[in-house]
């Protein structure tokens, strides 16, 4: 059964509460973690290497340190020595660090950028001009700047992702398929190094409580796993490692692990015996945590002449760092989107002097699915079907890649009601037949999906006799409306009204909650908020049937339900009574519950208890469990200047159950303009002669402005599954993306019938293409 | 970024003077590229001599042609009825530039001045020969898609960031200069700019210590039919990666007079006396201006990565001119 509140008049769930943490926001009260003015702060400023790849001969820091108000210059020979690095494999194991190297360990260097000096001061002006003043002397080397380059070395990694995937996959024969395939599309996809950039750069203030004892304000998507990373790092007890994020001004992944700046500053916190803040400048946001490797991929794609696909042949070629075997995934989403018999993956790497890329929204399905969407819309123009006829004659029924069922999927409502608001059936199939003017125009389609990924986390709700109650998870709010959405989840679980809860988030002291990342935190946040919720009741009720004065002494448990804040009896709702009565009289001012929200552990269960019965839980785990959706684009090309421009837009998403209409709907808005960038205009360009970016600032690294974005249509598919946690929520902050860069090269294709598969798809490719024909 | 003194200059005279007495003093007008430059440390001051408080304001246009004061916002400019009206290709150069906020705080001369976004240039660690003079060019070998197709030398290919500049040369503008010994010149915008050279550290031909004061344009026909088009990586708050600014006299179908110049193709504004004069005499058809866009990059040296500016030069030139043919 779905939590019971579901749906009921006057409740919460779903509605499009507005943001309970808005007013905080506008009128500047929410502190972000930069923002906190704590006693005898410092300032931190990191001096960065200006080669890429060398040994350090010498550091002067005299000079520096001689300004006023400088209170230490930190290198690698003078900062404290971490009990444990990551500059190991089972040092990198240990501490969960995303990359497997140090700086200010040695001196030597890897990447441009890279951190060589810290220099701590009484103010900011302070620190920024001292660390001009350090003065490195480097024995240069030629540096290698991606897998392009031709000193560059392909090897096979074996396992991608610190030994999480496989860099091979197999199922069937997909050569032999694909070689005796009527249809057989090839094609290669270029894609540039992005970085996340999100508005708020990464920042750190630590302040040493004791000897032992440190607390650390972290723009974190996971204050837990920042915890664990420093504890290891430093040889402390976890819970002598507090870390702290109350608001975050956006993350898309880069945030999501704890990168060098954080513990070098905790280092110099330790040195000074001061706390220590250190912000990135946006410069520095290129080059201390992480970016979407450059890679290439190469899709082979068989087909029945009918336009079945009969094999998938994937590879991937992209650049990594010295020392760990990253790359994104993209394979995943190629070989579980559609019904392939066959499928074969494979990745190979190239050691580069760049540092290590991560995760960046939609790891993996986001390039995956750009190879993938396209191809397929080769095929149907092969086949000569519409696009989503193609996709719906290789609709998978159940997920190839594993052989499981579908917990849920609403992929064909998603085409259809995605087609029917965006007006398809207008659409001229022949490319480059429709005009406007100058302008070509397109329309081009694609389908998202994004797993729901293994996660639990854990959450406390105290529920005051008065009626009031304040819920806590130690969750990280991106930005994205996790304090509301869990205030709405928390009100209708309890029966109060919204202005009697208070969620509090981001901070290690509270239940360990997940990281904010791979879409997991609304479903696994929401369901231990649930859960902690019926713990409550759980226990009232025990209470309740024991209790002589309560209408409900000697019933059964099981025979008492509660709603709105009543407990009654199932059969007689008459006979019950509020839950402050029950407390008042027994003395309570307050009651705590506590549950954990666990993926596969549904609402079929849940209902319950707070734990899933494990055979439930097989149950669940026998099931794929995804979300699923389709985009729709219309461009304008100027084929003379080679402009593209998106006119119109419609996501339709099927992603359970939809928490609030509103923040919801900027999701998945936010993650088309996220892929709207990545398909024209975004692009860190690192040169290949000096393995250093050229265009490291806002005003060169483009992100969409306004005027690149249309309106744009959002509809969510009602869904109802039973199988993926206790809220029935798979989360959405990255299907909002996967597809967004294929639907706009499809439209491209429909407006001007050329095939751009180098991202950016800037003018000068368009224009290009436009005169190879 | 290094310490600096700040000054406010009650009169020219004392601002010049200050920055005569000082190499390394610098004016601020609005800032808003001069402290990213002192941020980055590609510019160092020893001084900021502030010269907000200076009349050098004014937008009038009296029958010989406009004059516009050196310190009036690009947004008050952009937007005035007398230059939308008369001089569309001015106001339309402006509102393409930046954003609001900066156009609201930027001044018409910071922004005749203000430096290349080459990405070397903008970041310490390269080497860049306009940066520090020696050290070396590596655009020419590397991220050079933005960069120049004309005008460049082994040393330096930077383009001239400015869109106002390309308007304004296309038009013939002049720069009103006042030195420190308080005497005035006037200087043809296009002449004030210096190709890179073997110097490309130095970029026009302003004295020590003087002053741009006001910027004049000639009033014409081909003024009030002009246009800017500027074509970008996205639709707005980008720079150009080719633009044209074009004016046409048109007189019973046949061209009178023309005025073409480009931006994002040159290491400094760069007009086309080649082209205008092709055009002049001649019907004003596409086909004319095809052919005579053709003219533009004769003498262009594509690098790597910007061999698409040879096409989009021309293209860009003849959209321009079928706005006000
Ligand atoms: C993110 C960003 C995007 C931009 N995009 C564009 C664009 O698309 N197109 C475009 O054209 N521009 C663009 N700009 C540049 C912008 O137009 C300039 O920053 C602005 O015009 C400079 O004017 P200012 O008054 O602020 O100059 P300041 O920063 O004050 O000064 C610039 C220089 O001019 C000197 N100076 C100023 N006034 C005088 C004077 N009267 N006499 C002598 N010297 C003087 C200063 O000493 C300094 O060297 C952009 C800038 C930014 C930051
Ligand atoms: S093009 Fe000019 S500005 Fe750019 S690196 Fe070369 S010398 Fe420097």
């Amino acid at each position: 059964m779905e939590p019971q509140f579901f749906d009921q008049p006057g409740g919460f769930v779903g509605q499009p509460i507005v943001r309970v943490e808005g007013r905080e926001k506008v009128t500047g009260k929410a502190k972000y973690s930069a923002e906190f003015p704590l006693p005898g702060l410092t300032y931190g400023v990191l001096t960065t290497s200006t080669i890429a790849k060398g040994k350090i001969m010498s550091i002067e820091t005299a000079a520096a340190a001689r300004e006023p108000g400088v209170i230490a210059v930190l290198t690698h020979q003078n900062l404290p020595k971490l009990v444990k690095t990551p500059n190991t494999p089972e040092g990198k194991k240990d501490t969960g660090s995303q990359m497997g190297f140090m700086p200010l360990t040695s001196d030597e260097i890897f990447y441009a950028a890279q951190p060589v000096a810290l220099v701590v001061a009484d103010t900011l002006d302070h620190a920024i001009h001292a660390a001009k003043l350090v003065k490195v002397t480097y024995q240069k080397q030629e540096p290698i700047a991606s897998f392009h380059d031709p000193k560059a070395e392909l090897f096979d990694p074996q396992k991608i992702q610190d030994g999480k995937a496989d860099a091979h996959t197999k199922r069937g024969d997909a050569k032999g398929a694909f070689a005796s395939s009527a249809i057989q599309l090839t094609a290669t996809y270029n894609h540039p190094v992005y970085n996340h950039n999100p508005m708020e750069p990464g920042s750190t203030t630590a302040v040493w409580d004791a000897p032992d004892r440190l607390t650390v304000y972290e723009s974190t998507q996971g204050v837990t796993r920042t915890q664990s990373t420093l504890s290891a790092m430093l040889g402390l007890p976890r819970e002598q490692v507090r870390v702290i994020t109350k608001y975050l001004g956006g993350g898309f992944g880069c945030k999501g692990s704890m990168w060098p700046h954080t513990i070098l500053t905790v280092q110099a916190a330790k040195a000074v015996g001061r706390p220590v803040k250190l912000m990135l400048t946006r410069p520095q946001m290129f080059t201390s945590m992480g970016h979407r490797e450059d890679q290439a991929q190469t899709v082979q794609l068989g087909a029945t002449a009918e336009g079945k696909i009969t094999s998938i042949v994937h590879t991937k070629t992209s650049t990594t760092s010295p020392w760990d075997n990253y790359a994104e995934s993209n394979s995943k989403i190629l070989d579980m989107l559609y019904a392939t018999p066959n499928f074969e993956a494979s990745y190979e790497l190239a050691r580069a002097n760049v540092m290590t890329s991560t995760f960046m929204r939609a790891p993996g399905e986001a390039p995956g699915s750009f190879a993938i969407e396209c191809s397929m819309d080769d095929l149907a123009y092969k086949v000569g079907v519409d696009p989503i006829e193609i996709r719906l004659r290789n609709h998978a029924d159940h997920d190839y890649s594993t052989g499981h069922p579908w917990s849920s999927k609403s992929l064909k409502q998603c085409y259809a009601r995605g087609a029917e608001l965006f007006g398809w059936s207008k659409r001229n199939p022949t490319p480059g037949a429709t005009r406007d003017g100058r302008f070509l125009v397109g329309m081009g389609m694609a389908s998202a999906s994004y797993p729901v990924h293994n996660s639990q986390g854990t959450a406390r709700a105290r529920l005051y006799a008065d009626g009031h109650a304040v819920v806590q998870s130690g969750a990280t709010d991106l930005g994205t409306g996790t304090y509301t959405v869990m205030t709405q989840v928390a009100a209708d679980a309890l029966g109060l009204p919204l202005e009697k809860v208070r969620f509090e988030l981001g901070d290690t002291q509270l239940p360990t909650a997940p990281n904010s990342g791979g879409s997991v935190a609304a479903g696994t946040v929401s369901s231990s908020v649930y859960l902690a919720a019926q713990d409550v009741w759980q226990k009232l009720i025990k209470m309740a049937v024991v209790d002589k004065k309560s209408p409900l002494y000697k019933a059964k448990p099981e025979d008492v339900a509660t709603e709105k804040g009543r407990l009654f009896l199932k059969k007689d709702p008459k006979k019950g009574e509020a839950f402050g009565d029950l407390m008042k009289r027994a003395d309570m001012t307050d009651i705590e519950g506590m549950a954990q929200g666990k993926y596969g552990a549904g609402y079929e269960a849940a209902s319950a208890a707070a734990n899933a019965d494990p055979a439930h839980k097989d149950e669940a785990a026998q099931h794929a469990m995804h979300s699923f959706g389709a985009h729709f684009c219309e461009v304008r090309v100027d084929m003379d200047l080679g402009t593209i421009r998106v006119s119109k837009w419609v996501s339709v998403m099927g992603a359970g159950r939809i928490l609030n209409a509103q923040t919801a709907r900027s999701q998945i808005i936010g993650g088309a303009i996220f892929g709207i960038g990545s398909a024209l205009m975004e692009e860190t360009v690192r040169d290949q002669n000096f393995s250093r970016y050229t265009n490291a600032d806002l005003a060169s690294y483009h992100v969409p402005v306004n005027a690149d974005i249309p309106n744009i249509t959002v509809e969510f598919v009602e869904e109802h599954d039973p199988f993926i946690n206790a809220m029935g929520v798979k989360g959405i902050g990255e299907i909002s993306m996967v597809g967004v860069a294929a639907a706009v090269g499809n439209a491209v294709f429909h407006a001007t019938g050329k095939r751009l598969r180098d991202l950016p798809l800037t003018p000068d490719k368009v224009l290009m293409s436009g005169m190879n024909s | 970024m290094n310490n600096f003194s700040y000054t406010q200059a009650a009169s020219t005279k004392e601002a010049t003077a200050a920055k005569a007495a000082d190499k390394q003093a610098a004016f601020i007008g609005g800032g808003t590229t001069l402290i990213d430059l002192m941020k980055s440390d590609i510019e160092e001051h020893s001084l900021l001599i502030d010269i907000n408080r200076l009349s050098m304001l004014g937008i009038e246009n009296p029958a010989t042609g406009l004059r516009i004061g050196a310190l009036e916002r690009m947004s008050d400019v952009g937007e005035h009825p007398l230059v939308v009206q008369n001089y569309p290709v001015i106001s339309q150069s402006l509102l393409a530039s930046a954003s609001p906020q900066l156009r609201n705080m930027a001044s018409m001369g910071g922004n005749l001045l203000q430096r290349t976004r080459c990405g070397y240039f903008r970041d310490t660690a390269f080497p860049c020969n306009k940066r520090v003079p020696g050290s070396g060019c590596p655009a020419q070998t590397g991220d050079n898609r933005t960069l120049a197709i004309l005008g460049g030398s082994t040393s330096c290919i930077a383009t001239h960031a400015s869109d106002l500049a390309v308007a304004l040369v296309a038009l013939e503008a002049k720069l009103t200069l006042e030195s420190p010994k308080g005497t005035t010149r006037t200087v043809p915008l296009a002449d004030f700019y210096k190709l890179p050279g073997s110097t490309p550290n130095i970029e026009n031909h302003l004295a020590p210590g003087e002053l741009i004061t006001a910027i004049t344009v000639p009033a014409a026909a081909h003024a009030r039919k002009s246009h800017y088009l500027k074509v970008r990586d996205r639709a707005s708050y980008a720079y150009a990666l080719v633009s044209a600014a074009v004016g046409l006299d048109v007189q019973g179908g046949t061209i009178r007079s023309a005025r073409v110049a480009l931006g994002g193709v040159g290491t400094v504004p760069w007009r086309v006396p080649a082209v205008e004069k092709y055009l002049v005499g001649k019907p004003a058809t596409e086909d004319n201006f095809r052919a005579a866009a053709a003219l533009a990059v004769r003498d262009a040296k594509p690098y790597e990565h910007n061999k698409f500016k040879l096409e989009l030069a021309q293209r860009t030139i003849v959209r321009a001119l079928l706005e006000v043919a």
